[in-house]
């Protein structure tokens, strides 16, 4: 069997805030009617997170459920757990009208740390989302466009935020970030 | 620059994370129907200076449609809401007629 990458293995960029690329993370699409308890249960099983409520985050560490619309959750796992935790979901929706698709090498994952106000500054550069405290506190998600392309991002602490992007621009997400980011481009804005 | 709020996942959204849908509630007309009825369905619109009703897509977001009640002019917001009726809630006209009492569009005021 080929050996796995991430989209940007090793990547990293360390200006006024620190980029890095999170590695392999499993990831799975679930589709279906998030008020039935089948779903919120299964999803809850396979991660061990409280359900989350519209547009949170339920995240530590590799594991995670994320709120993506009212029909679509994101299911977060360790990599090497990603076909397992399909093969659970399956089964115990078995019945259930829904969808769950293996994502995770269709997409690149970074994380940005230092200082809130930085982090907040480097984003607000590249997307139209508000990124006030007020508009996007810790653990909520935020699904917008960087730039040109559609990400998903969010605050994991105040000074830990979390960035999924499509594979396919992982390149171009990087090259944003790095450029928002680089010294002497701070703005004090937050 | 236009913020709506989707009213399917709460986010205010700037309008570059939106992809317009035109015109909202339009009756379709398909096979059988006559040659006016096609046309007024496929090629007739308001294009109003004022109160508008359109369709929009959240498109870098949840994806789903939803439609829009403004003003053309002022670009004021006066409410989004579901795609799934035929016409705006009387919540969204009450707010349009607390600006404009004397609005009107297609056979709504
Ligand atoms: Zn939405």
């Amino acid at each position: 069997m080929s050996d796995r990458q991430s989209a940007m293995p090793g990547a990293h960029f360390d200006g006024h805030v620190r980029l890095r690329d999170a590695g392999l993370r499993g990831m799975i699409t679930l589709r279906g009617d998030l008020d039935a308890g089948m779903i919120r249960k299964a999803a809850m099983d396979v991660t061990g997170q409280v359900f989350p409520k519209p547009r949170m985050a339920n995240c530590t560490n590799d594991t995670g459920l994320c709120w993506m619309s009212p029909d679509e959750l994101l299911v977060l796992v360790p990599h090497d757990e990603a076909a397992t935790a399909l093969a659970y979901l399956q089964a115990a929706l078995a019945g259930e009208h829904h969808l769950a698709v293996d994502v995770s090498d269709a997409r690149a994952v970074f994380t940005l740390e230092g200082e809130a106000s930085a982090l907040r500054e480097t984003l607000a550069k590249l997307t139209p989302a508000d990124m006030r405290d007020a508009a996007l506190p810790i653990g909520q998600l935020r699904r917008t466009r960087l730039a040109q392309v559609p990400v998903a991002f969010w605050f994991q602490s105040e000074s830990d935020a979390h960035l999924i992007c499509f594979r396919s621009v992982a390149d171009y997400v990087f090259g944003l970030l790095q450029n928002a980011a680089r010294p002497g481009s701070e703005i004090g804005f937050f | 620059m236009l913020t709506l709020t989707c009213p399917y996942c709460g986010i205010a959204c700037d309008e570059t994370e939106l992809s317009p849908g035109g015109e909202a509630h339009i009756t379709r007309f398909g096979p059988g129907s006559s040659d006016q009825e096609f046309e007024t369905y496929l090629f007739q619109r308001e294009n109003p200076k004022g109160v508008h009703f359109e369709r929009w897509r959240h498109a870098y977001g949840c994806g789903k449609w939803f439609h829009a009640a403004r003003n053309t002019v002022t670009l004021e917001v006066y409410g989004t809401y579901s795609a799934q009726v035929f016409e705006p809630p009387q919540s969204v006209k009450d707010a349009i007629s607390a600006k404009l009492p004397d609005w009107s569009w297609r056979g709504l005021a």
